[in-house]
């Protein structure tokens, strides 16, 4: 029997008297399209930071195909195939798209320590780098310091690094956040694109993208895991449309 | 249109700091007409390069990996009584005694770094200020070997046995100094753009990214700082040997104060903003000290708070405003 590709046993984080994470349990299968609902301060992006190693638990452990990394910090999880984007765009302003993109490549072959040579040498790193640019439209700002973009090529930098790492697992933080409503389906697109055994954990609001997307979804709610089904069954939920009532919503 | 292969311009953008600029070959050169045509300042310029190179190492630790450091001299100082300590052990050939100097103070870094991994900028400049002070008091309590207060005093031979960098050379010192310098300079701008370099800028943009995408801070800040800590120590080092003398002021805290102003002055990031810093700092130190010796801290300190209240990016942006008016109007002049 296979482990799940990422997997949560009774994650809980505290902030003084507040319980942002409270004994949060979940499985994801190889190849999964899981989506995380949850009003704001629900502990969405709380639950990312445990499981990335930005956060450290107050209890419980992640595993990674079966492999507890609770322990591990967040650079050595990456190596373990691991990455995100986060929902407040967290790039490198006076880096170009083109250096971003070829510092996250060249970690990822083991090339971040070489001193001695010029990036652009490489000739591997390049090359896939000229990829990701041109996937995600950003060829012709490739050599613009990143602070100076328009906010929605940022927004597609973002994503365009954490592929970079080609995970086996990705954990997308609100990726269409701030994004107009007709680029928001570029984005799901790409997502969409990525091959069938990435796993891929959403953070969502839009509620019609999630249903596009996903197969699976989780509600959280105060930190804690309301429910877990098919989009359908959630939908359907009296309890998921409680918390929803009021919020522009799916209907 | 795409007569250049999208790979090949991503590759070229990349590569664009290797390329030597006209403005960088003059630079250099002037450096070099500069000791020829004033062998009477042989000394200040020989001055001035070693603070250059001894700021350039305060840029890869600040400008490049934002470590802040007020304990910089701790290196300069080990590379200092190490090639002093070398020379009076009877090995003659200063280029040896250099790298070695450089090697014990890059060592020095590197064990001295992993005490900046954690904590705020505060506790980094408390750190950093506390290992050159502790150092300073072993040099003070070790006098069998560094002279104490005495200091020591070496005779260094000549540079590979021919070029003698002694009071009877003071153009040879400062060559052998250019030389190193443009060296390690060399060096140093291949690291800031190599994709170990990528990494060390992307961890002071955002560290919380970089490790996100696999980068492992401790290790590159360590690297850095033990590279930055070799540089400090050849200045160190080079000082030794040109001047003969080390003492315990080596070790002074305004030698890390100083040279941290003359990087702000010349702009960190970029690494000519230590040498030119230090060519200011030092010309302008010995201008206004025999002008106005009781008050030339004064003279240093106002242009100092100046560039700092109105910020080096609009004086920067004024000169040049102010520059392309006056072409204006020499152009209608001309008309
Ligand atoms: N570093 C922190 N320190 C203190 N409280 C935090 C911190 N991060 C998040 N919180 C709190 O935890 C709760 C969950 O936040 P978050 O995970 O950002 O929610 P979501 O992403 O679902 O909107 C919120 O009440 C937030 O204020
Ligand atoms: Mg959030």
């Amino acid at each position: 029997m296979n482990a799940p590709a990422l997997e949560t046993r009774g994650l809980s984080r505290r902030f003084g008297g507040l319980i942002a994470s409270d004994n949060v349990s979940l499985k994801l299968e190889r190849g999964a399209r899981h989506a995380l609902i949850g009003p704001n301060g629900a502990g969405k992006t709380t639950l990312v930071n445990l499981l990335t190693g930005t956060l450290r638990p107050s209890a419980g452990a992640v595993l990674l195909d079966g492999e507890d990394v609770t322990g591990l910090a967040s650079h050595a999880r990456v190596r373990r195939g691991l990455a995100r984007t986060f929902q407040i765009n967290q790039l490198f302003g006076n880096l170009t798209p083109a250096e971003s993109l070829c510092l996250a490549i060249g970690e990822r072959l083991g090339h971040g320590g070489r001193a001695l040579v010029s990036a652009g040498q490489d000739k591997a790193v390049v090359l896939e780098a000229t990829e990701l640019l041109e996937r995600f439209g950003l060829t012709d700002a490739m050599d613009q310091k990143t602070r100076r973009l328009a906010y929605g090529k940022q927004r597609l930098l973002e994503i365009a690094l954490a592929l970079a790492c080609r995970p086996r697992v990705l954990l997308l933080d609100e990726p269409a956040a701030g994004v107009p409503e007709n680029e928001r389906a570029d984005i799901l697109a790409a997502l969409a694109a990525l091959p069938a055994d990435v796993t891929i954990l959403l953070i969502e609001h839009d509620m019609d993208l999630v249903f596009r997307f996903a197969r699976r979804i989780s509600v959280l709610v105060a930190g804690r895991l309301l429910m877990e089904g098919e989009p359908k069954q959630v939908a359907a939920d009296p309890q998921v449309r409680a918390v929803y009532l009021g919020e522009s919503g799916h209907d | 249109m795409s007569a250049i292969a999208a790979p090949d311009r991503v590759a070229a953008h990349l590569n664009r700091g290797g390329r030597w600029r006209p403005f960088e070959i003059a630079f250099w050169l002037a450096i070099v007409a500069l000791i020829f045509a004033l062998p009477s300042r042989a000394l200040l310029i020989n001055e001035i390069l070693l603070a250059g190179l001894f700021a350039l190492s305060l840029d890869l630790v600040l400008g490049y990996a934002g470590i802040v450091s007020l304990g910089q001299a701790a290196f300069f100082g080990t590379g200092a009584y190490a090639a002093g300590i070398i020379a009076t052990l009877g090995v003659a050939e200063p280029l040896i005694g250099l790298v070695l100097a450089s090697v014990i103070a890059g060592l020095l870094g590197l064990i001295t770094a992993p005490l900046l991994l954690r904590g705020s900028d505060l506790t980094r400049l408390m750190v950093t200020l506390g290992v050159a002070l502790l150092l300073g008091e072993l040099a003070n309590r070790n006098e069998w070997i560094t002279g104490g207060a005495d200091g020591l005093s070496l005779a260094a031979k000549p540079v590979l046995g021919l070029f003698p960098i002694d009071f009877t050379g003071q153009r040879n010192a400062s060559l052998y100094s250019l030389a190193v310098l443009f060296a390690l300079f060399v060096a140093a701008r291949r690291l800031v753009q190599s994709p170990f370099g990528l990494s060390v800028r992307a961890l002071k943009e955002n560290p919380l990214r970089a490790n996100a995408l696999g980068v492992s801070a401790a290790r590159r800040l360590i690297a850095i700082y033990g590279i930055a800590a070799a540089y400090a120590g050849a200045s160190g080092a080079l000082v030794a040997q040109t001047t003969g003398l080390v003492s315990l002021d080596v070790f002074d805290f305004h030698r890390s104060a100083d040279v941290m102003l003359m990087l702000i002055i010349g702009g960190p990031g970029y690494l000519y903003g230590g040498l030119i810093g230090a060519a200011f700092f030092i010309a302008l130190k010995d201008g206004v000290a025999s002008a106005t010796p009781e008050y030339w801290e004064f003279w240093i300190g106002l242009p100092l708070v100046v560039l700092v209240l109105v910020g080096r990016e609009r004086i920067g942006g004024f000169i040049a405003r102010w520059a392309r008016r006056a072409a204006l109007l020499a152009m209608r002049g001309a008309a």
